[in-house]
């Protein structure tokens, strides 16, 4: 996990999300659904975002899982946090660990990616706060909408 | 959740034997099988979880036939060239889950064998919703999502958006049990319950789906599935359809609704009108109106035969290159 | 005495600047630090048992076999035998346990039984309402008089229903005691005002009471009190002597922590040959659950308009009392005001544009709505590009534009802010606010980089403690101005104290004196100057420290703004459903001290604007009373290309700018429902009486059916 092997033992019911923020204490991942349904809880797994809680922990067991945390750090940011920054991509920011990690899929699969790749790659996160124009603006990509969270994909 | 056992097989037969004992249920994307779990809408003792059987995955799309694994994610599926070579509609049917997590997890097995997304089922009043006075709950209740094809006191709708296109395509199933294989249309994979306690499919005791299969390049298909939200939600109305001939002369067309019956519904007067004719724009508005008749909405869904009726229409036009 | 105030706009710094969130790199990278991230050793889980009836009488509880599952530490009764519950999802009993599983394993061993009780969820239909509370009619001037001699009414019934907060980070708090000391890490936007309400609830005195929020996960109005599950909390951490963490699970936040009151009425409204308003008549209905709802503000910011009648019937259900949500009651006022003047325009054949210009005069602030009217119409080529309300169904696919106004108080709350200026030129504040997503952190920053010429680097803003000096809820748009003000006023007099002891040094006045740019010189006389660094280095040994407070001296704050929005739809007229494809909000907020955060402000209005205009909605079942869509899937949140287009326009610069700070967190909220109701009605050609726009509520209202009950 996070380019460091981890054991633990668990037992078989405890999801993903569970162990990592519970017993490993890596709490990036946030709990918002417990089902599937919010994108809060996205971390890769072989590198595809998956959603932590709705996978058994069991299950990833000798896989290779990076949460946001694994991403970067505030030092050392990867470049999708840093424009998440730069583009006000967050305002309470629970659901911005899983939308950094979700878009960190989209881009590393589609660096330029149009409008229905962009629905595919984070039509399965949710916001409540409303950074949408922001997070559009990281897709976007430098240069194309400014650092002013002004991106008018969508439309 | 509650406690539960877990097994992972690495051949099929040992996924059987295991499966055989009570109270074993099949583990494969578990993107809808946890939910239940959570919500103790269903009990397992035991998951079996196919992630480890090399088998169950993977994809042939060559001799004018299409192999897909049960086991194969969405977005393997998606993923694969020659499939959307084969059957381009499976594109279109695999993006409408809009949310790469869930294509990333969530099999081709498990979306066809997904359980109903009924919320009276989903909190626990079963499948078939029936109250203390033995009336429907969702007759009496909110039924906006509901079945406009009731059958028998089943009122929840089939959830998944794979099926009602592999049953256009004709498309076979291939089933592993205690008594070996047996293959079945992918319709037959379904049924309606008629009393509290029966599921939905017809799997029987320690057996699992292993794969799909279908003869592609005969007909052309097409899906149309009507969401009110672009990002991750749930269809209203679904149609899938393929018209086998050389069109425009249809020889035979399949139609199926999805979100409109308990079981993938098969509109079949809608696909006759169609079958021996030339397709028309007259024709294809005949048969969206056809593929309605019958229908019996309840209190809160009547705008879903509208839907059903411009779903099957604008399906009939894609799958026909007639789309404005 | 003391001059506060702000810099004239060719002398800011830092406001009006557009600085990234500071805490943009600890939560773009995962390690902010949630209240529900909390994990101190020796952690609890708990969880809690709701009742599944909307309407019950608990009739016996049996916790003999929870108690007895290993790992299980604490089960707690909170409404025994003999309590009457009053809606699904109330608490019944709570567990802490080793492991969230094993308190959910206790949960399911809990044997309650109850005698089911009628309920009543329904509240559109109020006539059958069991206890509908009519209140008393109100009549200004003589309606009848007007609606007789009037050139055109309309009348007819319009609606939105219930709908959730939603906040991502649920309800909920990490509790822990260290002897008769508590300390709550909780989710909420009242840092300074928790602690008295847990420490009366728990027996002990609020200095024994130690609240932090560094993050919290969004509030929108519902996350004022410690409310019952924070209470119990702290009673489960203290019998198991070890920290609680209790969070709620999606469907009871979803069910219990927050829902909009609901809005109906039966309008008429009329006007003369002119266009001019000449009598309104409302009688409204509503329900926040079990406390029922007040009248909200109608005639909406025609507030002026003569000859009125107003009657109000509050109907209580069974279901979890409402909040405040984000604009409480205005949103709901805005949609059944600006739907019901839209149509009337479109009666008298006029551009729903035009016909809000003829009767500003109705309005406290003409002259900002007209400019604003402007600027809109002007981004959206309004002229140039809206029609007539369509009759023809000539395609599938039908565009549409609508408008809306909206007004807002905003005025800083209570605040206390303590500055400390060290010896080696670091600069502190220190105060008990939140921040609430809002940015508050951040701005703060700014005022205090501003005030000392610092850049932001250069100060520390401590807040998410009630150790720090009280401060407001994050309520009302309320904070910026609060904060902003106590914290300029703390830093004026931190730095006049800072150069009255450098003065000498300089041999100048302490008022000749100015800081900026990181220096402190003669103001006119840059070459007699020090670094900042050294200023401080001569304060002598201690810290230099001033207090501010809000309210105060100076005009540093105000309220009162007005803004317009601006949608444009397609719809698909087989289909029904509706894409908001675009979005114009102009807004006034006066002073803007960070323009990035106030845009983000902006926008994020507009979302939950379009999610409650097209998807958002309480449903409760008529047949069990339960909520059919506690959870995020059929609750349905815009996403992120659900929403449009979005284009923001802040009013500023002189005019506005010297009204000083006005909160912005509710006023782009409230105009989205009726501004894309408006849009919708402009390219169908029928209103939709309803909120959420869904496919089948168009649909019906295409083919004629449907009205509200
Ligand atoms: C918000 C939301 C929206 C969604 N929208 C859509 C949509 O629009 N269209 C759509 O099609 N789906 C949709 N889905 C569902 C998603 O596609 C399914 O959850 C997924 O396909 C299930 O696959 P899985 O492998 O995770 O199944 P699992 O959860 O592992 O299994 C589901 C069920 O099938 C059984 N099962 C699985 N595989 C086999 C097998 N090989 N043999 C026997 N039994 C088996 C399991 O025992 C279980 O009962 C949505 C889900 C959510 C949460
Ligand atoms: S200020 Fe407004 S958004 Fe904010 S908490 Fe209140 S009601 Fe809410
Ligand atoms: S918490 Fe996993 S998707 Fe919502
Ligand atoms: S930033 Fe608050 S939920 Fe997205």
């Amino acid at each position: 996990m996070n380019g460091a092997v981890r054991r633990l033992e668990v037992e078989p019911r405890v999801t993903l999300l569970d162990g990592l923020r519970d017993v490993l204490d890596t709490t990036g991942p946030k709990k918002v659904c417990d089902r599937g349904a919010c994108g809060a809880c996205t971390v890769l797994e072989d590198g595809q975002p998956i959603y932590a809680c709705s996978r058994l922990l069991i299950e990833s067991a000798g896989r290779s899982i990076t949460t946001v945390e694994g991403l970067g750090s505030p030092e050392a940011m990867h470049e999708v946090q840093r424009a998440f920054v730069e583009n006000d991509a967050q305002q309470c920011g629970y659901c911005t660990p899983g939308f950094v990690v979700a878009t960190a899929a989209l881009l590393a699969r589609n660096p330029a990616p149009g409008e229905e790749e962009i629905e595919a790659g984070l039509g399965g996160n949710f916001c409540r706060c409303g950074t949408y124009m922001g997070i559009r603006a990281v897709v976007a990509g430098p240069g194309q909408a400014g650092g002013d969270g002004g991106g008018n994909v969508g439309g | 959740m509650r406690p539960f056992s877990y097994a992972a097989p690495a051949t099929v037969e040992q996924a059987v034997s295991l499966l055989e004992v009570e109270g074993s249920e099949v583990l494969a994307g578990g993107t809808d099988l946890l939910s239940l779990l959570k919500d103790d809408v269903e009990q397992v003792e035991r998951l079996v979880a196919l992630r480890g059987i090399e088998d169950l995955s993977g994809i042939d799309a060559s001799g004018g036939r299409l192999r897909i694994g049960s086991m194969t994610t969405l977005q393997e599926l998606r993923d694969h060239a020659a499939a959307m070579a084969a059957v381009p509609a499976l594109g279109f049917a695999i993006d409408g889950v809009a949310s790469a997590q869930l294509r990333a997890m969530g099999t081709v097995g498990g979306d066809l064998l997904q359980r109903p997304r009924c919320w009276y089922y989903r909190r626990g009043f079963g499948l078939l919703a029936l109250g203390p006075d033995g009336r429907s709950m969702v007759e009496a209740g909110d039924n906006r999502y509901h079945a406009i094809f009731p059958e028998g006191d089943a009122r929840f709708v089939s959830p998944s958006s794979l099926a009602p296109l592999l049953v256009a395509l004709g498309a076979e199933a291939t089933v592993h049990g205690p008594d070996g294989e047996r293959r079945v249309p992918v319709e037959a994979l379904y049924r309606t319950p008629r009393a509290e306690g029966e599921r939905e499919n017809t799997l029987g005791p320690g057996e699992l789906l292993v794969e799909v299969t279908a003869s592609v390049g005969a007909a052309r298909s097409a899906v149309y599935e009507i969401r009110q939200r672009r990002s991750l939600d749930w269809p209203l109305m679904a149609a899938a359809v393929s018209l086998y001939g050389e069109l425009p002369l249809v020889d035979r067309a399949r139609i199926v609704l999805g979100h409109a019956a308990p079981t993938p519904w098969l509109a079949a007067a809608a696909g006759d009108l169609l079958a021996g004719r030339e397709l028309t724009p007259e024709q294809i508005v005949e048969a969206a109106e056809a593929a309605v008749e019958g229908a019996r909405p309840m209190s809160g869904n009547r705008y879903k035969m509208q839907l059903a009726a411009v779903a099957v229409r604008r399906a009939l036009l894609r799958a026909a290159g007639m789309e404005a | 005495m003391a001059d506060y105030s702000w810099p004239e706009a060719d002398r800011r710094g830092q406001i009006g600047r557009r600085p990234a969130r500071l805490d943009g790199p600890v939560k773009s990278t995962g390690f902010a630090r949630y209240p529900s991230d909390q994990n101190p050793p020796g952690l609890l889980a708990a969880k809690i048992l709701t009742c599944p009836h909307a309407h019950a009488r608990v009739v016996r509880i049996d916790t003999s076999a929870a108690e007895a599952i290993p790992g299980v530490r604490v089960v707690h009764v909170i409404q025994g035998e003999g309590s009457e519950i009053q809606w699904a999802g109330d608490e019944v009993a709570a567990v802490a346990a080793d492991t969230e599983d094993i308190a959910r394993d206790a949960l399911r061993a809990l044997q309650v039984e109850y005698e089911v009780l009628p309920h009543f969820v329904t509240e559109k239909h109020r006539d059958r309402a069991p206890a509908a509370q009519p209140g008393s009619e109100r009549t200004d001037g003589d309606p009848d008089a007007a609606f007789a001699s009037a050139h055109r009414t309309v009348e007819q019934t319009l609606g939105m229903p219930q709908m959730a907060h939603m906040c991502l980070e649920p309800h909920g708090q990490v509790a822990a005691w260290d002897g008769d000391e508590l300390e709550v890490h909780a989710s909420t936007q009242a840092v300074s005002t928790l602690a008295g309400q847990f420490a009366s609830e728990l027996g002990i005195p609020a200095t024994q009471v130690r609240i932090r929020t560094e993050y919290m996960g969004g509030g929108f109005g519902s996350k004022f009190s410690p409310d019952r599950w924070g209470i119990v909390g702290a009673e489960l951490a203290r019998e198991a002597g070890a920290p609680v963490k209790l969070f709620l699970d999606r469907d009871q936040e979803v069910s219990v922590a927050g829902s909009r009151p609901s809005a109906f009425a039966r309008v008429r409204v009329a006007a003369d040959e002119q266009g001019k308003l000449v009598a309104w008549d409302s009688d409204s209905w509503g329900s926040g659950g079990l406390p029922g709802a007040s009248q909200t503000p109608l005639p909406y910011v025609f507030s002026r308009l003569p000859n009125r009648r107003l009657r109000h019937t509050s109907v209580p259900t069974n279901l979890a009392g409402s909040r405040a949500w984000r604009a409480p009651n205005h949103p709901q006022a805005c949609f059944l005001t600006m739907a019901s003047l839209d149509d009337l325009a479109n009666e008298l054949d006029l551009d729903p544009i035009e016909f809000l210009d003829r009767n500003l005069e109705f309005t406290g602030r003409a002259d900002v709505y007209r400019e604003e009217l402007g600027i809109a119409a002007g981004m959206a080529e309004w002229k140039e590009r809206w029609q007539p309300r369509k009759r023809s169904r000539d395609s599938a696919l039908q565009r549409g534009l609508g408008v809306s106004i909206h007004t807002w108080g905003g005025r800083g709350h209570a605040s206390n802010c303590d500055v400390t200026v060290h010896p080696d030129g670091a600069v502190e504040a220190r105060l008990g606010s939140q921040d609430i997503g809002t940015g508050t952190r951040t701005i703060v920053a700014q005022v205090l980089a501003e005030t000392f010429g610092l850049e932001l680097p250069q100060v520390r803003v401590s807040l998410g403690d009630n150790r720090f000096p009280q401060s407001g809820p994050s309520g009302g748009s309320s904070t910026v101005g609060g904060v902003c003000a106590s914290t300029r006023r703390a830093a004026q007099d931190a730095l006049r104290e800072v150069l009255t002891r450098v003065a000498p040094r300089l041999e100048a006045d302490p008022e000749q004196l100015t800081a900026a740019g990181g220096r402190v010189f003669v103001e006119g006389e840059p070459s007699r100057s020090m670094s900042w660094t050294e200023a401080a280095s001569r304060i002598g040994g201690a810290p230099v420290s001033a207090q501010g407070r809000n309210p105060g001296p100076g005009r540093l704050i105000s309220s009162g703004v007005g803004g317009v929005q601006i949608a444009e739809v397609e719809v698909d007229m087989e289909t029904g459903v509706v894409q908001v494809k675009r979005m114009i909000a102009v807004q006034d907020c006066g002073l803007i001290v960070n323009r990035r955060l106030a845009e983000s402000q902006v926008y994020g209005g507009l979302i939950m604007g379009v999610g409650y205009a097209l998807f958002e909605e309480w449903i409760p079942d008529p047949v069990t009373g339960r909520l059919l869509n506690a959870d995020m899937e059929f609750y349905k949140l815009a996403g992120l290309l659900d929403v449009g287009s979005l284009e923001v326009h802040m009013m500023t610069g002189p005019g506005y700018d010297e009204r000083g700070v006005i909160g912005l967190g509710e006023p782009p909220v409230i105009s989205p429902g009726a501004a894309i109701s408006n849009a919708v009605a402009n390219a169908i050609g029928v209103r939709v009486p309803w909120l959420p726009l869904t496919p089948d509520r168009v649909l019906d209202a295409l083919a004629g059916r449907g009205g509200i009950a």
